[in-house]
């Protein structure tokens, strides 16, 4: 389908195409480590770099890495597809190690490498801030360090972390982000220090890929219980790659349960359908509801709100083949909102034509 | 409004309640600290009857971690789903503007003033007596 002018695809995945490509950006003490640990790489399990799913077919190259260079990026989404804006949020799992200050070197390269080989090469990207959680501190300074540069409109982190990521010890974080206009981003993928499943390891990719589900629905209800949107009104959550059409139903479950034992939470003083409808937004891929539009309308009116959903491809990862999907059935109206204005809602320092100049004001002679 | 008299107001003591019937209807008394308040003895909920649940303080917070603990024993929790009702005002806790169990006017009477008025039950002057207007 034709999408609608001014576009904003939200979830993008560049893939660092080998770890020498983190070189340049590494501080010397972490670049030697390199080879004096003999290090491999941070490719996650989350995303095997030659799983099918990683790379949609048609645009895993005959030789060298896929999503490893703006070229391809522009060659198979932006140019094609007309895409006005793209956010990208490269999914290395650098940030994963349990050496904290080693964690903390390779996520700072990351951030740079983005910023450098992507950002720099094309003016519609922007990126999110990878964020090294096991060490809160370092998040913050990594949210201080990069949010000078207008490019970087959100952070990220994983949906299954290091530990329910609405507890207080991550409060500094979401203040930091708060401070930038910066929402935060939580993008499907395990930090594996717990099994996927809260029921333990599962046996085939299938559950493996939809246990991220369970992982958001537990991310979410850390986050509305813990009251973090009662200490930080203004801070935006966009989940990435999470699917939607498990939102209602969980939501209703959670408030029926909040209802009940509203008083083991007193500062929560609005329902959790009403805090997500405010500060909570997803991007469209993959849209795990029927295809049929009359199922699709009924989602839409249980979700409440035509200002949730953002349009995403989530390049490259396998999601749909061909050209550019959007859930069937809905009207002119809805198609703008998803795929234009609600991101520019969402994220404040997208430059979009129309918005005062948010970068950095020209130097005056 | 009709003005019932329930029962002498030694009957149920501070902290207690007592469900009654008055003109078919099923009411709760609380007696809250020598004060007498009356709900509907239907959680508006399902159903349930509120003299069933147990009673607890109001809890609120201004900010998360912060705790405040007040009017012990003035709010009633439906003993189904757990709702909490104010007693003084019958507003639920989670939504008190639209959810929300029917109050009626309640208040203790000297026996003198309520002779003629007595339904059930021989009424003594000396006596302290409740009074529901339904």
């Amino acid at each position: 389908m034709e999408l609608p002018k001014g576009t904003i695809d939200v979830d993008l995945h560049p893939m660092v195409p080998d770890l020498s490509a983190l070189a340049p950006y590494l501080e010397p003490v972490w670049r030697d480590q390199i080879r004096m640990r003999g290090m491999e790489g941070f490719d996650s399990q989350s995303y095997p770099p030659r799983s099918p799913k990683t790379v949609r077919a048609d645009w895993r190259p005959a030789t060298g890495a896929p999503a490893a260079t703006v070229g391809q990026l522009r060659e198979q989404v932006l140019d094609p597809w007309g895409i006005a804006h793209g956010i990208v949020t490269p999914l290395y799992g650098v940030q994963l190690v349990f050496n904290e200050d080693l964690a903390n070197g390779f996520t700072r390269a990351l951030n740079d490498w983005t910023r450098q080989e992507w950002l720099d090469a094309d003016a519609r990207l922007a990126a999110s801030i990878v964020l090294p959680m096991f060490n809160p501190e370092h998040a913050v300074a990594e949210i201080e360090r990069c949010a000078p540069d207008p490019r970087f409109v959100q952070a990220m982190v994983l949906v299954m972390g290091e530990t329910p990521l609405g507890r207080r010890h991550n409060w500094p974080i979401f203040e930091a982000l708060v401070k930038h206009d910066l929402p935060l981003a939580i993008h499907a993928g395990s930090t594996y220090r717990n099994p996927v499943t809260s029921v333990g390891w599962p046996s085939w990719y299938a559950e493996d890929y939809v246990a991220n589900q369970q992982g958001f629905q537990s991310t979410l209800a850390s986050l509305i219980t813990e009251g973090v949107f009662v200490k930080f009104p203004t801070l935006k959550v966009v989940l990435l790659e999470s699917g939607v059409s498990w939102l209602p139903a969980f939501l209703w479950r959670l408030t029926k349960g909040w209802k009940g034992v509203r008083f083991e939470v007193p500062w929560l003083d609005r329902s959790p359908i009403e805090v997500v409808r405010e500060n909570v937004r997803l991007s469209v891929q993959p849209f795990d509801a029927p295809d049929d539009a009359e199922t699709v309308q009924r989602l839409m009116d249980h979700l409440g709100s035509d200002e949730m959903l953002l349009w995403s491809s989530d390049w490259p990862h396998w999601q749909f083949d061909g050209a550019p999907k959007l859930p069937p059935g809905l009207s002119p109206e809805l198609v703008r909102k998803i795929c234009v204005d609600n991101a520019v809602s969402t994220y404040k320092r997208l430059a979009v034509p129309g918005r005062a100049e948010a970068r950095e004001p020209a130097v005056q002679p | 409004m009709a003005r019932h008299v329930v029962g002498p107001a030694t009957e149920i003591g501070p902290g207690e309640r007592r469900m009654v019937e008055l003109d078919g209807k099923k009411i709760v008394l609380f007696n809250l600290g020598g004060e007498f308040f009356a709900l509907a003895d239907r959680c508006p909920h399902q159903g349930a009857s509120l003299s069933q649940g147990t009673s607890m303080a109001v809890i609120d917070s201004n900010c998360p971690g912060e705790y405040g603990y007040a009017r012990a024993g003035e709010i009633v929790r439906c003993p189904w789903h757990a709702w909490e009702f104010d007693i003084r005002t019958g507003k639920s806790r989670f939504d008190p503007r639209r959810m929300k169990v029917r109050a009626f006017p309640a208040c203790v009477e000297k026996g003198e003033a309520l002779q003629l008025q007595a339904e059930t039950f021989p009424v003594s002057i000396e006596e302290d007596y409740v009074v529901v207007e339904i």
